[in-house]
């Protein structure tokens, strides 16, 4: 389970993150694979990522919403299955440059393009291997105050304005402006 | 819990309707009944065929969701969010019921197209009567507050929370208020066997 000390903050023990777990600034995510507005915020991440280098430490947690996004539940538990296999930030940017195409057959394909055991992959997904890590990271972002997807938190607080690159790079670049 | 208030048009020269209405409006948002009263019975369509009834639910907790209207947007519906929880709440020995004014067809299309998996209730003749009684009816714009209500097993509301209309409230108050009311039934279950 996440520690309550991390619960809107990257948990070093479980969670995975981007940078080191002691940069000035962390940004957590809770996200879904399926969610179109978690697909447009993944680029504008990325550039974040990219400007802010050593001071950002950038952790994503799940937050399916299953009934809504069919795909949604296994796309997520494919991304902790490469993560079995240490491709999880492979995988997670290839499930969000392929949001329309996320049936297993699909998560197998993507596998196997990023050269992991899609056999073993799939086997995960299909028996449920990580269901249980999936929704952990989602009842903690319930606790946490998500209420939909995508969530930020910026330094433990939520970021409630708008996602474009702008605002959310001045934000990110100065936690203490976060009402 | 949450307000905001709203600056309604000052005129020297109010009309008396003018002046029912904005007092109607102003307390429509401070009305939401406390904790410690008796949650008002109601009998509301569940489909365009059943009805159900508070009183059904004696014995356990129920969480009571309030929302304006069916068919907002998706990702980051409130509904959609209680509806992945339902496993949460059952666990914490609660059923989870949403209120609206829109009609039985109309919750039904709803719940259909968003496989909702919990009643959906039509507060709908006379409109918003629940919504009302619960102190939660926005009379300005004929739909009910975004409000949160944790009735107890005795039928006694055990925590009510008003959201802003266009805020998701999110769950965090209500699994908190449960899992209270659950350590609580723990303990008198402990002082009654000593």
């Amino acid at each position: 389970m996440i520690n309550r000390m991390y619960l809107k903050l990257p948990d070093p023990e479980r969670d995975h993150f981007q940078g080191t777990i002691d940069a000035p600034i962390a940004l957590l995510e809770y996200g879904d694979y399926e969610c179109p507005f978690c697909g447009e915020l993944q680029p504008i991440v990325k550039e974040i990522q990219r400007r802010l280098g050593d001071d950002l430490c950038f952790a994503f947690r799940h937050f399916p919403l299953t009934n809504v996004h069919p795909h949604a539940e296994h796309a997520a538990e494919a991304a902790e299955a490469a993560a079995e296999q240490r491709s999880f930030w492979a995988m997670h940017e290839t499930l969000f440059a392929n949001q329309d195409a996320l049936d297993d057959e699909a998560l197998a394909e993507y596998a196997a393009a990023l050269g992991l055991n899609a056999k073993r992959l799939i086997q995960e997904v299909i028996s449920g291997a990580h269901a249980q890590r999936v929704r952990e990271d989602f009842n903690s972002g319930v606790r946490a105050g998500v209420n939909g997807t995508p969530s930020l938190f910026i330094n433990g607080q939520r970021y409630d304005g708008a996602r474009g690159l702008e605002p959310l790079l001045a934000a990110v670049s100065n936690p203490a402006s976060i009402i | 819990m949450s307000t905001t208030t709203e600056a309604m048009p000052s005129t020297s020269t109010k009309s008396e309707p003018e002046q029912a209405y904005k007092e109607m409006y102003s307390k429509s948002r401070r009305s939401a009944l406390p904790p410690k009263t008796d949650a008002p019975d109601f009998t509301l369509r569940s489909t365009p065929d059943q009805w159900l009834s508070l009183s059904e639910f004696r014995g356990q907790p129920v969480v009571l969701a309030f929302y304006p209207a069916d068919w907002s947007p998706v990702c980051g519906d409130q509904m959609a969010l209680y509806n992945e929880m339902l496993k949460e709440f059952h666990d914490l020995g609660a059923e989870l019921i949403g209120i609206s004014v829109d009609g039985a067809w109309c919750h039904a299309a709803f719940a259909r197209d968003r496989k909702l998996h919990f009643p959906l209730l039509a507060d709908f003749e006379p409109k918003g009567d629940v919504a009302r009684r619960y102190g939660v009816y926005r009379y300005k714009d004929g739909v009910s507050e975004r409000a949160l209500f944790v009735i107890d097993a005795a039928g006694k509301v055990y925590w009510s929370f008003v959201s802003p209309v266009g805020v998701n409230p999110g769950a965090d108050g209500i699994l908190s208020a449960l899992e209270d009311l659950q350590n609580k039934q723990t303990v008198s279950a402990t002082m009654e066997a000593k």
